[in-house]
């Protein structure tokens, strides 16, 4: 194998900032404590500027060209989303592998993200999934279609927000309706109730 | 013959949708030169159960049984990812019994998981005497997982910080009991998936993933292993007791010395994974016995547990080897009685786009065998709509389980 040798969690950390210095925002290292003998699971996040994005991942693959991508997830939080990407590398030995997080904010008047699908073929499905569910634009996606949520959804409306974009007024007697439910659902019946008086 | 004639050799085949678990709901759409698949096209989600929306309103605890409804089959390895979220956020440590508590549920799902996907494997391609011997073993493993959980299907075993029950002295002939079972009958099955002849025939050389397109489709879990890529996340970044415990990887030139990435390699895989599984409910029953009597949970009191959750802040991942491969959950927790943001991903999600190169080039007749190699639930299968020279007709699944019967006959004639 040609692999280069395998960095330790701060060189990977170090090996980010010599290459992007400022754009990476934040980072940090986790270490958990794992099974009887507290061995140290490690974790890296990496808090980075979108102009960045592709270009960290193209050197996520330059440290192990094997680098695996398992899913992105996201939120919203005041006025921008955020979207953390989950890649695990030096997978194939034991207890080496590594997992790398990185969270990219983008702001809500503008929330465009770089496609990584002609890296990572395997990211298509999730890209597709965080334009759905949290509308963020992924520029140059290879399939620009709906994955999960069905044609006839509304459009602007998505289900893991939590500002006015939000499905929560389309979510009837699923849980606890929420507050704005209630009292609509009690004036319509209340209005029935009249018009039967 | 005009042109426009001409170009009508191929013609689109629908089928699905599929009605698995949460993210696995799947329609194919293939287009065809006779029987051959030439490409293959997915669509997801008829059945999005907006779990995750669900989740971000209700509270840790509620969410472990909430978790376990995600997967029929899988219905530990999800409560026990987001519980190892938690866990991380929180700081908890578990106790050490329950770490390998952990490990013997998690494997006993395996084998639970692995034997019905053999059997689901026979019966796909006709051998229905093969699918009853299977779940006839596959019926032990679930008594003992009642014997060991109070239930069948949703166990109900996972807490924050540990597990809710725990294996006692006198629960131990019981298991040693069924472990000599499925070992009596693990050769058994060995002998009938990987020595028959229709099952050599019907799934050597069919399914195809290279180990390049799995690396680079993300596939996960014995499907990524069945193409030689050493993945498994138990060995990876141990989690649980599994650090403290011997196994290795299951590759398919373990046995054959040789890694094809067709539907067989995956039948090798998953057997050889039961084996381990049973081994490693040896190591830790060995482990547990050895043990003193201890807590089996960092906080007993859910009330307090819960009252604690409330509090903290932060973002984890919990990562697992499900039977079907990697799941993760990412949790963010903003000192509110509900996560802020929770993130399912089951191993099919990761799973389906590796079925487009696997189907091309393969017979009608394959794609149930195929389809299932990577072992999404398939449980709901109903129709399949063919569009033939723009006229509809539906093939029931009875019609496409019929043609791949018919396909092993021919082959045994």
């Amino acid at each position: 194998m040609t692999t280069s040798k395998k960095l330790l969690p701060d060189e990977i950390i170090t090996s980010f900032k010599d290459e992007f210095s400022d754009k990476i925002l934040d980072s940090r290292i986790e270490k958990h404590p794992i099974g009887p003998k507290k061995t140290d699971m490690i974790q890296l996040w990496f808090t980075l500027d979108r102009s960045i994005f592709k270009d960290a991942v193209k050197h996520l693959m330059k440290l192990d060209k094997k680098a695996h991508f398992s899913v992105s997830s996201g939120y919203d939080i005041e006025d921008r989303i955020e979207i953390i990407h989950h890649f695990s590398i030096y997978t194939g030995t034991k207890g080496d592998e590594i997992s790398i997080n990185f969270t990219v904010p983008l702001p809500k008047n503008d929330p465009t993200i770089d496609s990584i699908s002609d890296l990572i073929p395997g990211a298509l499905i999730s890209e597709q999934e965080k334009q759905e569910m949290l509308g963020v634009k992924v520029k140059n996606i290879p399939k620009d279609t709906r994955v999960f949520i069905s044609e006839d959804f509304p459009e602007d409306m998505y289900p893991w927000r939590k500002d006015e974009k939000n499905v929560d007024s389309m979510a009837r007697n699923l849980h606890e309706p929420s507050s704005k439910n209630v009292s609509e659902e009690k004036k319509e019946n209340a209005d029935e109730k009249e018009e039967k008086q | 013959m005009s042109a426009e004639t001409m170009e009508k050799t191929s013609y689109k085949v629908p089928i699905g949708p599929i009605h698995p678990a949460l993210k696995e709901p799947v329609m194919f759409e293939f287009e065809l030169d006779g029987e051959r698949i030439q490409n293959a096209d997915v669509y997801l989600g008829h059945v999005h159960r907006t779990i995750e929306w669900t989740g971000m309103r209700r509270n840790p605890i509620q969410i472990l049984y909430l978790a376990e409804r995600i997967c029929g089959i899988c219905s530990y390895c999800h409560p026990m990812s987001f519980a190892l979220a938690v866990e991380r956020i929180a700081g908890i440590e578990v106790p050490d019994r329950a770490e390998y508590l952990r490990v013997v549920h998690a494997e006993l799902e395996r084998i639970c998981s692995h034997t019905l996907w053999a059997g689901v494997a026979a019966h796909e391609i006709g051998f229905d005497s093969v699918l009853f011997l299977t779940w006839q073993v596959r019926e032990k493993a679930l008594d003992l997982t009642e014997y060991l959980t109070g239930n069948r299907v949703t166990k109900a075993i996972t807490m924050i910080g540990g597990v809710r029950r725990d294996i006692t002295k006198e629960m131990v002939p019981k298991i040693e009991e069924t472990v000599t079972f499925l070992k009596n009958h693990f050769e058994k099955l060995k002998k009938i998936f990987l020595d028959d002849k229709t099952f050599q025939m019907r799934s050597q050389g069919c399914g195809i993933l290279s180990k390049k397109e799995a690396l680079q489709l993300c596939a996960v879990g014995p499907t990524t292993r069945a193409s030689g890529v050493k993945k498994d996340v138990r060995i990876d970044q141990p989690y649980f007791a599994f650090g403290e415990l011997d196994f290795d990887y299951v590759t398919p030139d373990i046995l054959t010395d040789e890694i094809n990435g067709d539907v067989y390699d995956r039948i090798i895989v998953r057997l050889l994974e039961v084996k381990q599984s049973i081994d490693l409910i040896e190591q830790c029953v060995e482990q547990l016995t050895g043990m003193p009597e201890g807590d089996i949970v960092a906080e007993p009191k859910i009330a307090k547990l819960l009252n604690q959750l409330k509090k903290i802040e932060g973002e984890g991942i919990g990562r697992m080897e499900a039977p079907r491969g990697e799941v993760i959950h990412y949790v963010k927790m903003n000192k509110k009685e509900h996560p802020y943001s929770w993130k399912v991903r089951a191993p099919t999600y990761s799973n389906i786009l590796p079925w487009i190169p696997m189907l091309k080039g393969e017979q009608i007749a394959d794609i149930p065998i195929v389809a299932a190699s990577t072992d999404p639930c398939m449980s709901c299968t109903n129709r399949v709509g063919i569009i033939k020279n723009g006229n509809k007709a539906i093939l029931s699944n009875e019609e496409l389980h019929r043609l791949s019967v018919e396909k092993t006959r021919r082959l045994m004639q």
